[in-house]
C-alpha cells in the first residue's frame, strides 16, 4: 500500500511539483538564512581565528573581540606574574585607513604583534616571510587586502608594494590567509612597536594580552586565576568567541533580520505544502473513501499520507540543500558574502522540513478520519 | 439408507427492521423505516426503486460503511451491526467486493495496480497481488491492457477493471452500486453479462442497486423499494418478467437466455 501511496503522489505531476517546490523553497530560505547567520557570526570572532592564543586578557568592560578598551602597558607585566602563565604578549587591534598610491583610502583592521615573539601572527603566510616584519616600516596584508588594494590598478598589489597609514610608509613583505573581518576591512599585520607611528597619538595602545598557559595548566583555570589576581577580564578562546557571538546577537538586528528570513521560509513551507497537500487529499478523497470501503483501515490510509508527505519532505529538502550548496559554493568563490554551512544547519532545516511535512500530513489525516466511506455510493 | 442433508450455508445478507434517519431535530429525515431483505448465495439480487427511496442507504448499511439506527444486519452469517469499526473494516476487506457507479479507479495507478488493491489491503505481497490481478484482467478481456492507466480506457473497460478489482480476492458477496448507469447499452450489456456469470458461483451473492430497468431481466430475484421499505420481492425471473416488460435498451428479448 505504501508503494501505491508513492505512485499516487508521483502520478499527480502538478501537485507533486507544487509540493516539492514549496519544500525546496522553504529549505532554501531556512538553510540559506541560517548559513548566512553562521557566516556573519563567524566573521564577528575572526580575530580569534587569526591571532591565535589560548587566553585573551582585556579590560574588565570588554565583552567582544572587536571592541577594545586599551590596557596600561604595565598590565602585561602583571599578567606575566600570574602563576601558570607560560608567556604573555602584547596585541594591538584597531581600525585605521590605508592611503594607497593612487590617493584612495581603504578601511583596514590594523594588528600590532609583539615585536619580539610575533605572537598572534597569522598561521598561513601565502607569500613572503613572517620574519620580514622585523624590517623597518613593513606590514603583512591578507589576501582580501590584496583584492581591495588592487581595485582600479593595472596589476594586483604584492610583496614590495607599499601604501601609507597615518602618513607613514607601510611596505608589504608578505601576504597571509585570514578569516574575514566582520568590520569589512582587510587585516594588516605589523609589530606592536611600530603601531605608535601608524595610529594617531593615544595614551594607551595595548588592546589585548595574549596568554599561553604553562604545561599542565588548563586555559579556563588560568583565565580565572588571572582575573582574580589582576582584576582584568580574561577569556579563554572559546569563552571569548561565545561572548562575542552573544554580544552581536543581543546588540544588533542581525538575528532578527536573519530570523525573519528563516521564519518566512518556514511559513512558506507550511502554507504552500500544507495547503497543496490538503487539496491533494481533498481531490483524492473519493479514491481514499473507496479504499476505506474496500477495507483499508484509517491507520493504513494515515500511514499512506505520512509516507507521501515525508517523501515530499525528503525530496524537497534534498533539492533545496543542493541549491543552497551551489549558492554557498558560488558566494564563497566570490568571497564577499558570509556563508557558513555548519552540519547543524541542514540538520535543523531537515527537522523543520519534517515538521512541515508532518503538519501537512496531519491536515490530511484530519480529513481522512472524518471521511465516510459511504460517500462512494453517493 | 438415509442421506444426511448438507449444512446449508447462511444467507448472504439478512436485514430485518432496519431504520436509518439523517439529520437531527426538526431536520431529521427518516430514510429507512423497518427495511427487511434477504439475499442468498448463488443468486443475483437486484434492489430497485425510485431515486431517494433509500436503496443506496440500505446498500451502505449492508456494506458496513454506514450504521443503522435500529434493526439487525447479518452479512455472511455475521451480525455486522454488532462489530466494532475496525472489525467491520477487516470483515469488508475479506468478504466484500465493490463495484461503484463512478468506478473509483485510482487515476495514477495502472489498471493492474488498481485491481491488486484489495489484495494489498489484505497484506499480500505486491508481486503476488499483481499476478493475481493480471489473471482477473485476462478474464474480463483486458489482459493486454494491464499497464495502462484508467484514463486510457473506455467507460465500459473501466467498469470491467472495477469488476476485476471486486473479484480479485474472491469475496462471497459482491456489492454493485448502479454498475451500468454510466455506460452505454453495449457496454452495459457486457458488464451485466460478466456480473451474471459471477453470480453463477453457488457460494457468491451479487447484490445490485440499480434503477436501470434494462438490467432487470438479468436478476434471479428483485426487491422493490419505496419510501424506505421493501414493498415487494419478485422471487423468480418469471415474476420479474411478468412485473416488468423487457426493454430494448440492452437488445434483450429472451429473459432466460442470460441465466
Amino acid at each position: 500500500m505504501l508503494r501505491l501511496a508513492l505512485k499516487m503522489l508521483f502520478g499527480d505531476h502538478a501537485k507533486y511539483l507544487m509540493l516539492i517546490s514549496g519544500i525546496t523553497f522553504a529549505t532554501l530560505l531556512m538553510t540559506q538564512g541560517a548559513a548566512l547567520f553562521c557566516g556573519i557570526m563567524s566573521w564577528t570572532f575572526s580575530p580569534l581565528r587569526n591571532m591565535r592564543a589560548h587566553v585573551w586578557v582585556t579590560d574588565p568592560k570588554v565583552e567582544q573581540v572587536n571592541d577594545s578598551k586599551p590596557l596600561r602597558d604595565t598590565d602585561i607585566l602583571r599578567v606575566r606574574s600570574v602563576e601558570g602563565v607560560a608567556w604573555a604578549a602584547a596585541l594591538y587591534q584597531g581600525y585605521n585607513q590605508a592611503r594607497l598610491v593612487d590617493g584612495t583610502f581603504k578601511f583596514v583592521t590594523l594588528v600590532g604583534l609583539d615585536s619580539t615573539t610575533l605572537a598572534g601572527a597569522p598561521a598561513e603566510i601565502a607569500e613572503g616571510r613572517l620574519d620580514d616584519l622585523r624590517l623597518p616600516n613593513t606590514v603583512i596584508i591578507d589576501e582580501f587586502g590584496v583584492q581591495r588594494f588592487s581595485e582600479g590598478r593595472g596589476r594586483p598589489v604584492g610583496v614590495g608594494d607599499s601604501f601609507e597609514i597615518n602618513d607613514r610608509e607601510a611596505r608589504i613583505v608578505g601576504i597571509c590567509r585570514t578569516a574575514r573581518s566582520f568590520t569589512g576591512g582587510p587585516f594588516v599585520f605589523t609589530t606592536y612597536d611600530r603601531i605608535a607611528s601608524y595610529v594617531p597619538g593615544q595614551r594607551k595602545l595595548l588592546s589585548f594580552v595574549l596568554v599561553e598557559p604553562a604545561a599542565g595548566v588548563a586555559p579556563t583555570e588560568l583565565a580565572r586565576r588571572i582575573e582574580r589576581e589582576t582584576g582584568l577580564r580574561a577569556y579563554t578562546r572559546t569563552e571569548f568567541m561565545w561572548s562575542t557571538i552573544w554580544w552581536y546577537v543581543l546588540n544588533t538586528g542581525i538575528p532578527i533580520n536573519v530570523g525573519l528570513i528563516v521564519l518566512i521560509g518556514l511559513v512558506v513551507g507550511v502554507a504552500v505544502s500544507g495547503q497543496t497537500f490538503y487539496s491533494f487529499v481533498l481531490e483524492n478523497s473519493r479514491n481514499l473513501a473507496a479504499l476505506k470501503a474496500m477495507g483499508a483501515s484509517t491507520g493504513i490510509l494515515c500511514l499512506m499520507l505520512i509516507v507521501q508527505s515525508l517523501a515530499v519532505g525528503f525530496i524537497g529538502f534534498g533539492i533545496g540543500l543542493g541549491l543552497v550548496s551551489v549558492i554557498g559554493y558560488t558566494v564563497l568563490q566570490l568571497g564577499k558574502v558570509p556563508f557558513l554551512l555548519l552540519w547543524q544547519v541542514p540538520v535543523a532545516s531537515l527537522v523543520a522540513v519534517l515538521c512541515i511535512s508532518i503538519l501537512a500530513a496531519v491536515l490530511g489525516i484530519w480529513r481522512i478520519t472524518r471521511l465516510e466511506p459511504a460517500i462512494v455510493f453517493r | 439408507m438415509q442421506l444426511t442433508p448438507l449444512p446449508t450455508p447462511p444467507a448472504a445478507v439478512r436485514v430485518a427492521g432496519v431504520d436509518k434517519a439523517f439529520g437531527d431535530g426538526p431536520s431529521r429525515t427518516p430514510v429507512l423505516r423497518g427495511a427487511a431483505l434477504d439475499a442468498n448465495r448463488g443468486e443475483m439480487l437486484l434492489l430497485v426503486g425510485p431515486s431517494g427511496c433509500g436503496k443506496t442507504t440500505l446498500l451502505s448499511i449492508i456494506a458496513g460503511t454506514l450504521h443503522a439506527d435500529a434493526g439487525e444486519v447479518e452479512v455472511l452469517g455475521q451480525r455486522i451491526d454488532r462489530l466494532r469499526a475496525g472489525q467491520v473494516t477487516r470483515f469488508r476487506a475479506r468478504n466484500l467486493g465493490f463495484i461503484f457507479q463512478q468506478f473509483n479507479l485510482i487515476p495514477t495507478l495502472s489498471i493492474a495496480e488498481n485491481v491488486s488493491v484489495p489484495l494489498l489491503i489484505q497484506g499480500l505481497r505486491p508481486a503476488k497481488a499483481e499476478r493475481r490481478a493480471r489473471e482477473l484482467l485476462g478474464r474480463v478481456g483486458l489482459g493486454d491492457k494491464v499497464h495502462l492507466r484508467p484514463a486510457k480506457l473506455s467507460g465500459g473497460q473501466q467498469q470491467r477493471v472495477a469488476i476485476a478489482r471486486a473479484l480479485v480476492h474472491d469475496p462471497p458477496l459482491v456489492i454493485c452500486d448502479e454498475p451500468t448507469s454510466s455506460l452505454d447499452s453495449e457496454n452495459g450489456r457486457q458488464v451485466m453479462d460478466i456480473l451474471r456469470s459471477i453470480a453463477r458461483d453457488p457460494n457468491r451473492c451479487v447484490l445490485i442497486v440499480t434503477h436501470d430497468n434494462r438490467t432487470y431481466h438479468y436478476a434471479d430475484r428483485m426487491a422493490e423499494m419505496e419510501d424506505g421499505v421493501i414493498r415487494r420481492v419478485l422471487a423468480s425471473p418469471a415474476e420479474i418478467a411478468a412485473a416488468h416488460a423487457p426493454q430494448d435498451g440492452l437488445g434483450v428479448t429472451n429473459l432466460t437466455a442470460h441465466r
